[in-house]
């Protein structure tokens, strides 16, 4: 695994803070424990832990417990409350957000198991006050009605061109299918993806 | 989703010691097992603790344990290793080119978003999809309860075939098509000893334990799925059939794996129905069907007809019982390369 190195210097950092006299939001760590023998790996929790997640490009840190998902995570302590949570059960793809540049549904994630991976949310993809091509291009093309779906569904699509710059509607079909959009924009945003393509040579 | 403590494993060693329970044993509502359960991509744990029907002390996360992500062929066969994920499967050339079945059934499964932390491993053990399985209210025989609720109740969903007390269709898409290949599952445990058995016998149905999908130990690993070597010429094809044509899953499934003789006769066949029965369900009739048969439409018809052959629909769900032979027939005269006609 690329990233296996990295998430245990992450791990033993979580070690190293938890025991040494170092560690600052000590009660936060008050109840995270130490495996017993010496060669194991540490356990970590139930209670709050610090975390290093890199999100939209910055080092984050954040006190988290290992059951909250990296959903709650970005909607809570890291306030990026553009990442959507629908059903909360990885079926509507609300919650979709870029890890290391592949979309996934961050509701079914644990936040500790990020690691070092690069988290992407919507919050990422404008450049100051320059949209990205697709969130112009869903403003445009009318593709979107309440607006609850649109960041997961932007998400999805921007991957999509970062793979396959001149999609077919097809293509962009299969990259939303697993979305699930209530106000019914699929057509205007299968539109909106396919007027943003950069037709190969 | 209640707390617990986070355990990052680094070897598969470190896991197979730390690991206390499977999480069938975890969800039995009389256990008292130590709550200590291994986690890959944790869809399917997610889902379940979600839920409130799994609630672990600690979860051991398998995700950093170097080497087992990696797809690798040799003259013994190929070997995949348990935390590849769904898309891997889907994408990877070894995958597309020599086990079409296997990466077509992994494509067809989940959401894009699911298939890229999805991982193989992990697909094979997850628990059932039955709806009073996965509802808290209902404690189903699965769960270590008296009744199951499916026979007399909503069953549009579950079992045709071999539901002997129980009638869940088995949730893996991508075990329809490995069952078809033969595949093996390899298994560590905390000694140091590894099994390998074949995955259709590592899956079990209700008839041997209600309560398990699977023959998994306490403390064992997968490490790997473990796939024969494809012969020039073996053809497979994976064929789905949802409610919808986005992201759904299969009401039901089939995964054909064919061979030809110089003749064109068909000398070694799998025909393995999905989504019908506990577990993937070998159509044995269709295989006799086609064995040392040229392929044409009226063989294919009847291997399709000899699939569903001793079916036991419930009261609700004979309505697939036409779509499994509708879809053995097309997956034959696909991977015989024989162009369907209307009759
Ligand atoms: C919206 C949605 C749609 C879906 N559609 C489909 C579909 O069409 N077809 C389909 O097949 N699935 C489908 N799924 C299910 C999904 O594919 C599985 O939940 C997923 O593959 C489980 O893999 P995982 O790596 O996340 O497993 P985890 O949740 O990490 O683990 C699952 C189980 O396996 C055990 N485990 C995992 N890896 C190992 C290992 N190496 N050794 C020992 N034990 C291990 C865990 O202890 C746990 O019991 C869907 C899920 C969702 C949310
Ligand atoms: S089919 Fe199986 S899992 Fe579903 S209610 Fe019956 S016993 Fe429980
Ligand atoms: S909120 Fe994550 S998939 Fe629905
Ligand atoms: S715009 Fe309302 S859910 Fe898609």
């Amino acid at each position: 695994m690329p990233n296996a190195d990295r998430t245990h210097s992450v791990t033993r950092r979580l070690f190293l803070r938890g025991t040494g006299a170092t560690a600052s939001g000590v009660a936060l760590l008050a109840d995270m424990h130490i495996a017993a023998a010496a060669d194991e790996p540490p356990i970590v929790g139930p209670g709050a832990i610090p975390l290093t997640l890199t999100v939209n490009g910055r080092n984050q840190e954040v006190s988290v417990e290992p059951c909250m998902t990296l959903a709650e995570v970005l909607r809570g302590p890291l306030d990026l409350t553009g990442t959507k949570i629908g059903c909360d059960r990885g079926a509507c793809s609300a919650c979709t957000v870029w890890l290391d540049g592949a979309p996934v549904a961050s509701c079914m994630l644990l936040a500790v198991d990020v690691g070092a991976r690069a988290v992407t949310t919507i919050e990422g993809l404008a450049h100051g006050d320059t949209l990205h091509p697709v969130q112009e291009a869903f403003i445009a093309h009318d593709a979107l009605q309440c607006g609850y779906c649109t960041p997961g569904m932007v998400m999805s699509c921007a991957a999509l061109l970062e793979r396959v710059p001149n999609p077919t509607a097809d293509d962009v079909r299969a990259a939303i299918d697993g979305h699930l959009c209530r106000c019914g924009a699929y057509p205007h945003i299968v539109e909106a993806v396919l007027a943003v393509r950069k037709p190969g040579p | 989703m209640d707390r617990f403590t986070w355990q990052s494993a680094r070897t598969v060693a470190e896991a197979a010691s730390a690991g206390k329970c499977t999480v069938a044993e975890a969800m039995r509502a009389d256990t008292d097992a130590d709550r200590v359960v291994m986690k890959a991509g944790g869809i399917d744990l997610l889902d379940l603790m979600k839920e409130g029907l799994l609630r672990p002390t600690r979860v051991i996360n398998l995700r950093d344990i170097p080497g087992l992500d990696t797809i690798t062929e040799d003259a013994a066969g190929t070997r995949i290793g348990a935390l590849v994920t769904l898309e891997q499967l889907a994408a990877h050339s070894i995958s597309r080119q020599r086990y079409t079945a296997l990466a077509d059934a992994a494509a067809s499964s989940a959401t894009p978003q699911i298939r890229h932390v999805a991982t193989l491993g992990g697909n094979l053990l997850q628990r059932p999809r039955c709806w009073y399985f996965r509802s808290a209210a209902h404690h189903c025989a699965r769960k270590g309860g008296e009744h199951c609720f499916a026979f007399a109740g909503e069953n549009q969903y579950h079992a045709v075939f071999g539901h002997d007390g129980c009638a869940i269709v088995h949730p893996s898409t991508v075990a329809t098509a490995l069952v078809a290949f033969n595949a093996r599952v390899e298994l560590a445990n905390a000694q140091g000893g590894t099994r390998t058995v074949a995955l259709e016998a590592f899956l079990v149905g209700p008839e041997v334990d209600v309560t398990r999908e699977t023959d998994l130990r306490a403390g064992e690993v997968m490490t790997a799925v473990l796939l024969p070597p494809m012969p020039a010429g073996v053809r497979s094809v994976f064929l789905k059939q949802a409610e919808r044509l986005s992201s759904d899953w299969s009401i039901a499934d089939v995964a054909v794996v064919l061979q030809r003789a110089a003749d064109g006769r068909c000398q070694n066949v799998s025909v393995v129905l999905g989504a019908a029965a506990p577990v993937p369900w070998r159509a044995q009739k269709a295989e006799a069907a086609l064995t040392g048969r040229l392929i044409d439409a009226a063989v294919a018809n009847a291997a399709g007809e000899a699939a569903i052959a001793g079916a036991e629909p419930l009261r609700r769900n004979a309505y697939k019982l036409p779509i499994l032979a509708t879809l053995v027939r097309r997956a034959v005269l696909t991977a015989a390369d024989v162009r369907e006609t209307v009759p």
